[in-house]
This record gives C-alpha cells, sequence and structure tokens, in this order.
C-alpha cells in the first residue's frame, strides 16, 4: 500500500466540497485512511446537494437546510479540515501544493480536484438585473426572490436544466417562455422521439415553447433585464431571465500549473492527471478503457462512484473507473431515468408500458447494439432493463465517438 | 445493522437494488426503495453500505 505520509501533517487535499470532493473525504475514511484531511471550498456553505436547487428549493418545497449533504455531526465525525470560502487559485503538481485567494499554502501528498462546472453566460449578462444563472444555493435563492415577485420568465436553454427550471417556475405561478435552438427540449440528450414528448408535456402544461431559434442576445433598459432577443428579430418579452446553456469546467485556476486540461482535467483510466494529482466529478475527464473513450460525465451517481474509486486508487489500489453512466430528472410529473448513453441518431423501442399513457421504457441501439435505456415514469421496470446496458457495455464504443 | 430508507428523499433511482438486491427493492408504481430486510446479516453489511454511498438521494441510512 503507497501509504500516504502524515507526521508533516500533509495528507490528501480536497479542492472542491460538494457533491464529488465530499464523497472522496468520506469514501478515504470508510476504507480506513487516518492521516490529515483537507476539504477546501469556494463557497462559504458547508456542502449542500445540487439536483434539489432546480426541483424542491426553488419551488420552496424544501428550506435550503435540507439540501445540505451531510449534518454537522457526520461532518465533525469525518474528522476532516473544511477551509471555506477561499477559492483554489494555482496548483503546483511538483510539489502538490495549492494556493487560495486568501493566501494560504496548502501541501499535501495527494490532491483530489473536484472543482466542478462554472456555468456559461450570455455576452452582456453580468450588467443586467434580473439576469440569472443556476448552479450554487445563491444562485438558487436570488432566482426564488425573482421569480416571487415576477409575473413573466424567459428560460434560455432547452437542456435538463432549462427544462426543470421551466417547470418549478411554471408550478411557482408564472408565465414561463422556453427558447433554444433544438426543436424540442433535450433533443441531444434523448432523441427527437421523448423530446418531442417533453415538448407536448411542457407546452400542455402552459410552458410556451420559441424553440428552434438561436438567441442573439438580451434586452434591458436602465440596467434591468427586458427581454431575449432571438436570431428571428423576435422579442421575448421578460421581467426574469435564467440562462442555462450549459456549463465549463472549473479549471480556470489551473492555467499556470502544466496539467493538460481539455473540456476538463485530463486524467488516465484511474483518474489521475498526474502523479499524486486526481480528478472527480463533473470537473474529470478520464479514459473509460473499457469503452475506449474519453469520458466526463455530468450527474450525480458519478459524483459519488467516482470519488469511491479515486479514494481507493489514492490509497495505493489500481482500480479503472468503468460507470454505467445514469441520470434523471424530474418535470412536472414526468421522472426521466437514463442507464447508458443516448446517441444521435440511436433507433428507439418501446419494450415496457407506452407513450400514449407517459409510462414507458425506451431501449436505445446504434447499429443494432444497445447502448441505453430511458424510463419515463417507470423507476423500477427502467433499472430492470438496466442489464441489458451493462452487457453491452464493451460494445459501446463506436456509439460514443 | 439497523437499515432505514428515507422514502420522502428517495429519487427512485433503483442503485440501492443494484448494489444489494437481498435488501432492497422498488415499488412497482413509482420505484420508491423498500427495504427487504431492515436488519441485514453480517455477510450482507458491505453491499449495504455501498448501496447506502452510491444512493444519489443520500436516502439510505446505517446503524451500525
Ligand atoms: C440545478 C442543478 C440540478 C441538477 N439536477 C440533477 C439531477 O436531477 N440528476 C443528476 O444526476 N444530476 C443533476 N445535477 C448535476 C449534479 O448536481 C452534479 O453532477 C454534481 O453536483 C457534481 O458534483 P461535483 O462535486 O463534481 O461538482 P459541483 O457540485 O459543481 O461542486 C464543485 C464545488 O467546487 C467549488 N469550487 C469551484 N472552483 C473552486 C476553486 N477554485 N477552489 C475551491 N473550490 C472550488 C464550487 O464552489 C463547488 O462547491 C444538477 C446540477 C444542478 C446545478
Ligand atoms: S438508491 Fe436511494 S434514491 Fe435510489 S432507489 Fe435506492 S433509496 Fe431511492
Amino acid at each position: 500500500m503507497n501509504v500516504i505520509a502524515n507526521e508533516d501533517g500533509c495528507g490528501v487535499l480536497v479542492v472542491g466540497a460538494s457533491a464529488a470532493g465530499l464523497a472522496t473525504a468520506e469514501a478515504l475514511r470508510r476504507k480506513g485512511y487516518r492521516g490529515g484531511l483537507t476539504v477546501l471550498g469556494a463557497e462559504p456553505h458547508l456542502p449542500y446537494d445540487r439536483p434539489p436547487l432546480s426541483k424542491q428549493v426553488l419551488s420552496g418545497a424544501w428550506d435550503p437546510e435540507r439540501a445540505h449533504l451531510r449534518p454537522q455531526a457526520a461532518l465533525s465525525a469525518l474528522d476532516a479540515e473544511f477551509v471555506l470560502a477561499d477559492p483554489a487559485v494555482g496548483l503546483d503538481p511538483a510539489a502538490r501544493t495549492v494556493h487560495t485567494a486568501s493566501g494560504r499554502a496548502l501541501r499535501a501528498d495527494a490532491v483530489v480536484v473536484a472543482t466542478g462546472l462554472r456555468p456559461r453566460t450570455l455576452p452582456g449578462q453580468a450588467d443586467l438585473a434580473g439576469v440569472h444563472v443556476l448552479r450554487t444555493l445563491d444562485d438558487a435563492l436570488a432566482l426564488r426572490a425573482d421569480l416571487l415577485a415576477s409575473s413573466r420568465l424567459v428560460v434560455v436553454g432547452e437542456g435538463v436544466l432549462g427544462a426543470e427550471i421551466a417547470a418549478t417556475a411554471h408550478g411557482m405561478g408564472l408565465e414561463v417562455t422556453m427558447a433554444g435552438p433544438q426543436p424540442a427540449p433535450m433533443t441531444s440528450q434523448v432523441g427527437p422521439l421523448v423530446a418531442g414528448l417533453l415538448a407536448e408535456l411542457h407546452t400542455e402544461r402552459g410552458v410556451r415553447l420559441r424553440l428552434g431559434a438561436g438567441v442573439s442576445r438580451l434586452s434591458g433598459h436602465r440596467g434591468k433585464v427586458t427581454g431575449v432577443c432571438l436570431d428571428t428579430g423576435e422579442v421575448l418579452p421578460a421581467d426574469v431571465v435564467v440562462v442555462a446553456i450549459g456549463a465549463d469546467p472549473a479549471t480556470g485556476w489551473l492555467a499556470s500549473s502544466g496539467l493538460r486540461t481539455d473540456n476538463g482535467l485530463v486524467c488516465d483510466s484511474r483518474c489521475r492527471a498526474a502523479e499524486g494529482i486526481y480528478a472527480v466529478g463533473d470537473v474529470a475527464r478520464w479514459h473509460h478503457d473499457r469503452l475506449g473513450v474519453s469520458l466526463r460525465l455530468e450527474n450525480r451517481t458519478n459524483a459519488m462512484e467516482q470519488a469511491d474509486t479515486v479514494a481507493a486508487n489514492i490509497l495505493g489500489d489500481d482500480q479503472p473507473y468503468r460507470p454505467v453512466p445514469y441520470f434523471w430528472t424530474d418535470q412536472f410529473d414526468a421522472r426521466i431515468q437514463v442507464h447508458g448513453v443516448l446517441p444521435a441518431g440511436a433507433e428507439v423501442t418501446v419494450t415496457d408500458g407506452d407513450l400514449a399513457s407517459r409510462r414507458f421504457v425506451a431501449l436505445y441501439r446504434h447499429d443494432g447494439r444497445v447502448t441505453g435505456v430511458l424510463g419515463w415514469n417507470m423507476p423500477k421496470q427502467t433499472r430492470l432493463r438496466r442489464q441489458e446496458v451493462v452487457d453491452a457495455l464493451p460494445d459501446l464504443a463506436p456509439a460514443l465517438r | 445493522m439497523k437499515v432505514t430508507i428515507d422514502q420522502d428523499r428517495c429519487v427512485a433511482s433503483g442503485q440501492c437494488v443494484v448494489a444489494a438486491a437481498e435488501v432492497f427493492d422498488q415499488r412497482d408504481e413509482d420505484g420508491v426503495a423498500v427495504l427487504l430486510n431492515p436488519d441485514p446479516p453480517a455477510e450482507q453489511a458491505a453491499d449495504v453500505r455501498h448501496a447506502a454511498v452510491v444512493c444519489p438521494a443520500l436516502a439510505i441510512h446505517i446503524e451500525e
């Protein structure tokens, strides 16, 4: 076992105090690591969970405290030092030293990069009041406060986050318009058939879809947003705008580290970016050796599962990380779950339930081979099909290229 | 080992069943997790701990 020297108080430093970072710290302890453990986070909050932010926290169904990942007692029992509200600004990989905004220099034997993503923004967005992104708890509370005082919301972005925000805000009584270049919500994630059903669902519930046109800019008056201008010349009037056009890995602070970043911190199949430097969660691009491709996943289960592998490897194991991707989304009364991958152009077959009753399981095939399974309000039946995806995993590579 | 599930938090992912099918199942109608055995034997303990780790809703609690 590749023991972590702790006599000098170094140990493991996790940068990013959220799902993946906390899960790594917990996995280290669970696996018997007793050395020094520091978790550095940019936000002032103790670790909290993000999926509820666009759902229960935004709607007000949950108090923000309910989104915390662990109660204070569990965090204390972890015996880790949490250094919060102090973003990392640089990493020296050879010395394994992380420099922070407040001037700390934290040295460690192993550094885990778990800094997640930063939402993309539109030009001019920063200068206009009433325009939001949604990534953090503070974002969610600011957006909620604005929604409660407004009547018209435009969501820029028709991906999973945009579609969830549209559904939640509609439930809060707002007039909601969703804009984006794809023909239907989540087309690139779930394909045209299921995206079409999502479009029907949103329309039926009263969300206005203005899809299939790019957004050219935001319009404003006296520093406050007034609308969203489309490529077609149309202007969608708004009191509040949410920009949900995707997010980029938060690797800016690694720019001078010499580590390779390319849509994420690039790692080998063991989630290792360099000797003693690992990445985990949304920020990590690693080599899935069974698929033969380099992958980066942005979902909740990946954060936990990858953390388990990273912790094992820090402690001297040599485990490749080979997950079956999984994500879910909740929109209105629809719970959609996906195991595996759904490549563009996949052939879709309904295997359980039926589309009309909005309760079904669909298998996705590429060149005749199963690549993924999608369920709509049929969680158990969807999970039962997961094994077909697991069995097909080694054959997925062509579908991912 | 005593296991409990917070069904209000559960998001019906089924990860617990994949990890420990002897201890967890899902309701047919909505996929919410149910406990088959709240007091699993020692040989299942590791799988149950793994289930709690991979649960994306942190809905599984274990008292050792
Ligand atoms: C609104 C929302 C809804 C979602 N819903 C779902 C869902 O329904 N299902 C699903 O599967 N997934 C969902 N996700 C995705 C899921 O939340 C993420 O995959 C998960 O949070 C990834 O965890 P992470 O720890 O890798 O990254 P993050 O959760 O982004 O955490 C990274 C942390 O690092 C900190 N950080 C960044 N830079 C620095 C720095 N320089 N120094 C120190 N700290 C830094 C950040 O402040 C942050 O706290 C959702 C995400 C969002 C935002
Ligand atoms: S793993 Fe967690 S969220 Fe998923 S079904 Fe089991 S208890 Fe529910």
